[in-house]
């Protein structure tokens, strides 16, 4: 299946004003997420903060959409294996217009559609439901294999924790994905090498993750994940190979709860609730240091 | 070998041709094509077994080989459906409904898409393939899934109706189908609604009420004890979900005893919902439930099996007998 898309008109590299956009769109994910977390009481910080710069590049670079309208058929898709990072995703489907702040700002009370989840069946602007961890690159291959059926032709980025390697359903679609040539499937794998019980590899180790994912037939590439302009710039590599038949893992090595130094060295930050004197703190860091480099 | 291969011998590739009721599922799925339907159809190492090599080879481009990885395909096929097309997809009842249960509730029914999930070989179908292989749990699981309907036809020319009504029923379906062994009940074609039961006729006795592979033999003793005066009535519940609540009142207004018939633990499937129906109204027919007795299934070939646990003609016949003492 060729890569959807020609973009010849589009540099290789983001330029200034660009890269300044991704760093503030990651820094207002990290905001919107203490905000929301407020809400609930209860979140994952740490895991949306590891992934916000991924976040950021898909949505402000990478992805073909389009505002207001998160129907539209030839949209790129966004699958979530990490759903427990959604709290991260709702404010920039506000910001595309896909539903209102009214809404986001009832995260998670009675009635309102968003949860620690994300659900297609709720959410505008969600693409697959997920929670259960290892169903989303099935459900990515899908897609891929849908579009191909429909002569529609889009990308599908699915974003997998590391800890989510563990789970075999993952390894049945990396060997299906290579198998039927899903070119356009592009599975990121946020690799802060921390899951909820502990680091991932003192758990069940998952290394050598390239060489495995290389042996399953997919081209890999190694990334920083905070790094928006390498995001970007691989990801904008990947929409110019428009032949390309191997589907794409990009292994992304990031910090859990980056942006909030005590989150970074803590762990335990996977699931928590920060007191209202310890979010503003956390919130001054973001915007002192916290932003993307 | 010396000689020609004997004749009554057989491959696997050719199993189709000694599973008529399998073939179709390809044919209807091959006429929605042709009719201008999006369908698309994948299975799991099974397109032999289940006869949707004939799709494939007609529509290669709409099929998809998934090799042994059900819970793959299964959410593969949400994915799938999400992007506008309907996919079929298939594989042994117990492997779909047991092992791929989650990703059916939370990809698939949960997120409301459109994807036929066909569980073939049910119940005791296979034989001596070993209880591992028998799917006497399916019904139970599938029907506490919201949203998800369940369906089990009787018979070749049922599910091809079925699925092709389905084009125009907007939830996802589970169908639950046999060996495509099973005798043709309706040779002149038949109707299809989904939830609304086939009455054959009623009876002021007793009212058999059967679903799929059960159809048939428990028409075969409908007609002789109709024959030998008794007073017995007959319904096809293909829909197991929404089951056709009208139909089992009805009957339980006109008849002494209700008499379920399904090829499946006696716990969950037809009779539990059947008995949810008649309990809630408070009916006075009383309900016996005919069935596998909450245990695994014993290993030995199928018809063995089905005069086993009387759930053939004359095993259903003796059982109706028994109730009206």
């Amino acid at each position: 299946m060729p890569n959807p898309h020609t973009p010849s008109d589009i540099a290789l590299q983001p330029d200034a004003g660009r890269i300044a956009l991704l760093r503030d769109r990651a820094e207002f994910v990290r905001l919107e997420t203490l905000r929301l977390i407020q809400i609930a009481k209860v979140g994952h910080y740490s895991s949306v903060f590891s992934c916000a710069e991924i976040f950021a590049t898909l949505y402000y670079d990478a992805m073909r959409l389009k505002r207001g309208d998160p129907r539209w058929p030839d949209r790129d898709r966004f699958l979530m294996g990490k759903g427990h990072a959604a709290v991260g995703l709702y404010p920039l489907l506000v910001d595309w217009g896909f539903f209102s702040k009214d809404v986001l700002d009832g995260y998670t009370r009675l009635g309102n559609p968003l949860g620690d989840h994300p659900d297609m069946r709720k959410v505008p602007g969600v693409d697959f439901s997920s929670g259960s961890i290892g169903h989303a690159l099935s459900g990515g291959l899908g897609m891929a294999l849908g579009g191909r059926a429909t002569d529609r032709r889009f990308d599908v980025y699915v974003l997998l924790g590391d800890g989510e390697m563990q789970e075999g359903q993952v390894w049945e679609a990396a060997l299906s994905a290579a198998h039927h040539k899903a070119g356009n499937l592009i599975a990121i794998v946020d690799r802060n090498g921390y899951q909820l019980d502990g680091q991932v590899d003192d758990i069940i180790g998952i290394e050598p993750l390239a060489d495995k994912w290389a042996a399953f037939g997919w081209q890999v590439h190694e990334v920083d994940g905070h790094d928006v302009v390498a995001l970007a710039t691989l990801l904008r590599q990947l929409k110019a190979e428009t032949s390309r038949v191997q589907p794409v893992c990009i292994i992304a090595k990031t910090s859990k709860g980056k942006g909030v130094g005590y989150m970074e060295t803590e762990p335990g930050w996977h699931l928590g609730y920060l007191a209202p004197s310890d979010e503003a703190l956390a919130a001054e860091e973001i915007k002192r240091g916290g932003k993307a480099q | 070998m010396n000689g020609p291969i004997d004749p009554n011998s057989w491959q696997y590739r050719q199993i189709n041709a000694r599973a008529p009721g399998l073939s179709y599922l390809s044919n209807a799925l091959i006429d929605l094509v042709d009719e201008g339907h999006p369908v698309v159809a994948g299975t799991a190492d099974l397109q032999y077994s289940n006869g949707l090599v004939r799709f494939a080879e007609r529509f290669p481009e709409r099929f998809t080989q998934f090799g042994i990885s059900e819970q793959n395909m299964v959410s593969a096929a949400a994915g799938m459906a999400s992007t506008g097309v309907m996919p079929f997809v298939a594989t042994f009842a117990s492997f779909l409904a047991l092992l791929c249960c989650e990703q059916i509730r939370t990809d698939v029914a949960y997120s409301a898409l459109p994807v036929r999930l066909i569980g073939h070989h049910a119940g005791i179908s296979l034989g001596f393939y070993g209880t591992s292989h028998h799917a006497t749990e399916d019904l139970a699981i599938m029907r506490s899934i919201a949203d998800l309907t369940v369906v089990a036809p009787a018979d070749g020319p049922q599910l091809a109706a079925a699925v092709k009504a389905s084009v125009n029923h907007a939830q996802p379906i589970y169908f639950r189908i046999g060996r495509g062994q099973e005798p043709v009940v309706y040779e002149d074609g038949v109707g299809f609604q989904f939830g609304k039961a086939i009455v054959h006729g009623e009876g002021s006795d007793l009212t058999i009420i059967a679903c799929g592979s059960m159809v048939h033999p428990s028409r075969e003793a409908y007609r002789a004890l109709r024959a030998a005066g008794k007073s017995v009535g007959l319904i096809d519940m293909h829909t197991i979900k929404p089951l056709d609540t009208k139909a089992v009142l009805a009957a339980a207004a006109h008849s002494r005893f209700i008499l379920t018939i399904e090829e499946h633990n006696i716990l969950g499937g037809l009779a539990g919902a059947v008995a949810e129906i008649l309990a809630e109204a408070g009916s006075p027919a009383r309900l016996i439930r005919h069935g596998i007795r909450d245990e695994y299934s014993l290993i030995a070939p199928p018809t063995h099996l089905y005069k086993h646990y009387r759930l053939d003609a004359a095993g259903i016949e003796a059982t109706v007998l028994e109730a009206l003492g």
